[in-house]
């Protein structure tokens, strides 16, 4: 299976990524000798089995639906780049 | 005597006789750090002013009578993924270059309440995606065996300050591999528990089905001890398993007769270095002579194990680390004026090279018409090696593999070519998909000088067995009486 530039790109834009044009070739050589690595997996003969999501049994963990306070909001947002009035600052979205 | 020198259980002796002090160990180690750090860089974070202030406060409760806790006062190495309150936590990436984390993740509550001393950051491939740190956006950390060498990943910087000296033991984190590699290439301990044995609240996530904390050490008996220290159910993680508390030092016998080994032939084949395998035939040796019933077997895994792993950890680490979006609390790029824009260069410009792949081969694998191929095939893979395990271990106690194919290779060696440093993991990613315990024990060392590490898989929630069976060759081979790192 080949990856195209498109493809890529696609995939790139859906992981909100950038991929600039000189590096192209090189990710498409990576990813589709990573894909071929991972064609593995289809020699292998699955059909009477399960998806496994996770290592141990799948079951709901519940927990009461309480409100706890984190004490340490100043903390929170000193990490944010950008702030204003206590509140996370982005560009201007709605016109 | 050399203080750095020595193993936790023997520090903490001397603690209790009055032979040392609080102060004077965490002064040594602090002196330490400042005569190898330059030569190796493990650290990302030095906290040594923070340590020896807290050495002190704790030297004057502990004459007054007022220290509980008999690990109060040992020094420790942390990871940076693991998020320290009031600390920088980087993952080794420049997205996360300024993030001072708010809370502590609940290994570090434990280890807080326990009175241990935090020395420092360790440094690590970026957000844990690599096998010999060199993926860190801020520095090539150095095999301490031989500088010229990598120390493994991703916990190298971790396994590399154990091996120097420079902490007397160190937390990491083991998705694929993270923690018994850089433990093999480095020449200690260092144990992936159990999927579910240890809180991963506040561990950085990269892929959530597969992640664990886990101990490196200088032997097996600090390896049980810290353990102790980090194991337990926390709400806080769903998937933290509630199981009946043990203390992993008293299953630490030596008696291993009548123990059922079985050695999977396929992990002794093509592409295991000649002198790992027969470092590990050696140690098979002795073994049998401990009283060992020792048996191989087909356990035809590996190749499709690695290949499931990729597909499995990659698609969730794309998942989790879409929340590094430059708005709340990573770097934002300055070059941004919309939204979109903060996220894409941002995000762009943040990642390294390794993390914006495994995020769009994860993408890739999650999207539409490849979903099926590639993520669901590689999650019915995951049932296949659970059963294949699970057969194992109806004959065996203990799996024995080597750690790793090779030795510790040369900085730069495997950079250029991502699938060849994915296979310095293929005798340990079928642990973490499978979400057994595994540990790894240096058993020798190469024509080089370099340590070999052999691993020890384990029946779920049986770390026991397999720390006891590590703990009697230890005594047998007494790897660190007759090795030492020469940082040559």
């Amino acid at each position: 299976m080949n990856v195209s530039k498109e493809e890529l790109l696609h995939i790139a834009d859906l992981s909100d990524l950038i991929i600039e044009e000189n590096e192209v070739n090189e990710y498409l050589k990576n990813l589709q000798e990573i894909l071929e690595f991972a064609n593995a997996i289809n020699s292998v003969q699955t059909d009477d089995l399960d998806i496994t999501i996770g290592a141990n049994e799948a079951k709901n963990v519940f927990r009461k639906d309480e409100v706890k306070e984190f004490d340490n909001t100043q903390g929170l947002l000193q990490n944010a780049p950008s702030l204003e009035l206590n509140m996370f600052k982005i560009p201007k979205v709605v016109q | 005597m050399n203080i750095t020198d020595l193993t936790v259980h023997e520090l903490q002796e001397k603690l209790e006789n009055n032979e040392l002090k609080i102060t004077d160990i965490t002064k040594a180690y602090v002196d330490r750090i400042a005569e190898k750090e330059p030569q190796v860089e493990a650290f990302l974070t030095t906290l040594t002013d923070e340590a020896i202030e807290q050495a002190e406060d704790l030297q004057s409760k502990k004459e007054k009578g007022e220290l509980e806790g008999n690990l109060a006062g040992i020094p420790i190495g942390i990871k940076d993924n693991i998020c320290t309150k009031g600390v920088k936590t980087t993952c080794g990436s420049k997205i996360l270059e300024n993030f001072v984390s708010p809370y502590d993740a609940t290994v570090m509550e434990k280890i807080n309440t326990e009175n241990l001393i935090n020395l420092g950051k360790l440094n690590m491939d970026e957000f844990a995606m690599g096998s010999s740190t060199e993926n860190s956006a801020f520095k090539i950390t150095k095999n301490p065996w031989d500088l010229s060498k990598v120390p493994g990943g991703s916990s190298g910087g971790s396994a590399a300050a154990v091996a120097a000296n420079m902490v007397p033991w160190a937390l990491g984190s083991d998705t694929g591999g993270s923690i018994r590699q850089p433990a093999s290439l480095c020449g200690v301990v260092g144990l992936k528990p159990t999927y579910g044995l240890v809180s991963r609240y506040g561990l950085v996530a990269y892929a959530s089905s597969l992640d664990q904390i886990g101990p490196i050490t200088k032997d097996v008996t600090d390896c049980a001890m810290l353990l102790n220290v980090i194991a337990g159910h926390d709400e806080k993680d769903s998937t933290s398993v509630n199981v009946f508390e043990k203390d992993y030092v008293k299953a630490l016998t030596g008696n291993i007769k009548g123990l059922k080994i079985g050695v999977p032939k396929e992990f002794f084949g093509d592409g295991i270095n000649e002198e790992v395998k027969e470092s590990l035939e050696k140690t098979i040796e002795k073994y049998k002579e401990l009283g060992v019933e020792i048996e191989e077997f087909s356990l035809d895994i590996a190749n499709y194990a690695l290949a499931s792993y990729y597909v499995i950890a990659d698609a969730e680490a794309s998942s989790n680390l879409g929340r590094f979006d430059g708005i709340r609390y990573t770097y934002r790029s300055p070059n941004a004026t919309s939204l979109e824009d903060i996220f894409k260069k941002s995000r762009s410009e943040g990642f390294g090279a390794e993390v914006k792949r495994r995020i769009i081969l994860g993408t890739y694998v999650l999207s539409s018409g490849y979903y099926d191929a590639y993520y669901k095939k590689a999650q019915k893979v995951r049932t296949l090696i659970m059963n294949e395990f699970n057969k194992g271990f109806e004959k065996y106690d203990v799996i024995l593999t080597p750690t790793s194919p090779t030795t510790a290779f040369g900085i730069g060696e495997k950079t250029k070519n991502p699938l060849e440093m994915y296979l310095s993991d293929i005798c340990t990613v079928s642990v973490n998909v499978a979400g057994l315990p595994g540990i790894s024990i240096p058993v020798g060392v190469d024509s080089n000088g370099l340590p070999i590490g052999m691993q020890l898989i384990g029946k779920k929630f049986d770390e026991e067995t397999i720390l006891n069976t590590a703990f009697a060759m230890e005594r047998e081979i007494k790897f660190r009486e007759k090795f030492r790192p020469e940082f040559k």
